[in-house]
């Protein structure tokens, strides 16, 4: 899997892509493989705050219960009502099945984050995919 | 939840461990057992699932133990032990029954097949093999009757939906339409001869569970076979994953959630196996006593009314929010597409329709006593 080099990624498998000071949110095409089948996402409402490194919501497959975690701080300005009710898109595409729209807190944050090729490494050393 | 099992020291592998993992099956360990959970590549649990409900899927269940009882007294013996009536088995019939503890909670539920004049075969959990058959063992002893541990035998497995029988027919010279669902019969399956053939599963469809040498060719000799037999009906291999999912739509028990040994047999709501008529057998006298003091709890569907699901162990409050009970088992249902659970909560609470809350993260989310199993598989015309 060759993962986009628009973005940013962490080692919880959430990527980032971030224009400015607005910046979208989602989870990687390896997180989808490692949860399976996607049966609901739970995502915070338009005006919420989230901050870097804490759950911001959930994901589950039909079996495992997963975290999300933000990769960056910010203000959620958009979140994917489709993923309600049609959360496999996540399988599908998952780097194009977004979340949220966040305005960045502070988009120096960003900078700590995985390239795409350091991701590419870093999965591959997790879970030989 | 119950107190968890002994741990196992190593981990088990079936014989087909390697054709799994040939098949880039995600792995998992269950119970000690290193066991394919689902199959990606040919399609993940909701896939395999729903391949079951409407055509066929394969099922490596080697992990599930094997007891044999024969002898003068087998009969006797699996009486004593078991909560069914056993003498009611005509030769090459199987019944679902729970051996119990005398406080008529469960030691695990079986299958019990009788194979022969005296000769009967338990089918047990992967997770309770060890404390099964000692249990029944110790329990046996003063029976004129051999008890043999045969988990090690077999690779079980088990080809279950309505299309089964049409795949299993072409690798088999048994006459299948002969054999009723909970029957058994042996014949030749993939040129072994001599196979045991039971139409039983834990799946809620038609099936068939097959008796295979445990030896590694063998086996993956048989699972290739019975794969390529299968194509044209579009068989998939599934893993515990959707074994789990199809056994909860039909409201089938798994040891160490509806039913262990601090569960009793009343508030399993199994009480269509348990023949009490019986005069004696362990575990009896608890439960006529239990019987006349009612139960406090009872075993209930779950269906979500908010969005959410439900899982294992989550508690299960009133409207008002108070602690009533807990899930034993929850998920998304891939053929219902719904979010169900079953969970136990004083009977009073537990009428059809009655609305309850699931803890969730926290939260109390909206959910309903619903009527089960969840999921009946159409009758169809008998053969």
């Amino acid at each position: 899997m060759a993962y986009p080099s628009d973005r940013k990624y962490t080692k919880e498998h959430e990527w980032i892509k971030a224009e400015g000071k607005n910046a979208t949110i989602g989870i990687t095409d390896y997180a989808q493989q490692s949860l399976g089948d996607i049966v609901f996402v739970e995502l915070p409402k338009v005006g919420a705050e989230i901050a870097a490194g804490k759950a911001f919501g959930t994901v589950e497959s039909v079996k495992a219960v997963s975290d999300l975690y933000a990769p960056a701080s910010g203000t959620v300005t958009e979140v994917n009502a489709e993923l309600a009710t049609a959360p496999e898109k996540i399988n599908k595409d998952a780097h194009g099945a977004w979340m949220l729209k966040i305005t960045l807190k502070n988009p120096d944050e960003l900078a700590s984050l995985l390239s795409a090729k350091d991701y590419e490494k870093f999965v591959s050393e997790e879970g030989g995919q | 939840m119950p107190a968890a099992e002994a741990t196992t020291p190593t981990i088990r592998k079936t014989a087909l461990n390697a054709t799994h993992r040939a098949m880039a099956a995600k792995m998992v360990e269950f119970n000690g057992w290193d066991m394919p959970v689902e199959y990606p590549s040919a399609g993940g649990i909701i896939a395999e699932h729903n391949a079951v409900r409407t055509g066929v899927g394969v099922f490596d269940v080697s992990h599930m133990g094997d007891i044999r009882l024969s002898g003068a007294q087998a009969l006797e013996a699996v009486q004593h032990i078991s909560m069914n009536d056993a003498s009611r088995l005509a030769i090459g019939q199987a019944q679902y029954s729970a051996l119990l503890y005398p406080q008529g909670t469960f030691v695990d539920d079986v299958i019990v097949h009788r194979l022969g004049d005296k000769e009967y075969l338990l089918v047990i959990n992967a997770g309770t093999r060890e404390k099964d058959f000692n249990w029944v063992r110790d329990n046996t002893r003063q029976f004129n009757c051999r008890v043999e541990n045969l988990s090690d035998d077999f690779t079980q497995i088990a080809i279950q939906g309505p299309r089964g029988v049409d795949l299993l027919q072409k690798v088999t010279d048994a006459d299948l339409s002969g054999v009723k669902f909970y029957w058994v019969t042996h014949g030749t399956v993939c040129g072994l001869k001599d196979i045991l053939i039971a139409r039983t599963g834990y799946t809620g469809e038609d099936g068939f569970e097959i008796y295979v040498p445990s030896d590694e060719a063998t086996s993956a000799m048989v699972w290739n076979k019975v794969l390529e037999a299968g194509k044209e009906f579009g068989v998939l291999p599934c893993g515990l994953g959707a074994r789990n999912t199809l056994r909860l739509e039909s409201k089938l028990p798994l040891y160490g959630h509806e039913i262990s040994d601090t569960i009793n047999v009343w508030e399993a709501g199994l009480d269509r196996f348990c023949k009490m008529e019986k005069p004696k057998f362990v575990g009896r006298d608890a439960l006529e006593k239990a019987k006349s003091e009612g139960i406090k709890r009872t075993l209930v569907g779950l269906e979500m009314v908010e969005r959410g699901i439900a899982r294992d162990g989550y508690k299960v409050l009133d409207e008002g929010g108070r602690e009533i009970g807990y899930v034993t088992s929850g998920s998304y249902a891939p053929f219902l597409k719904k979010n169900i659970a079953l969970a136990y909560v004083p009977p009073e609470l537990a009428g059809l329709g009655a609305t309850l809350k699931v803890e969730i993260r926290g939260q109390g989310v909206k959910a309903q006593v619903a009527p089960t199993p969840f999921y009946r598989r159409p009758k169809k015309a008998k053969h």
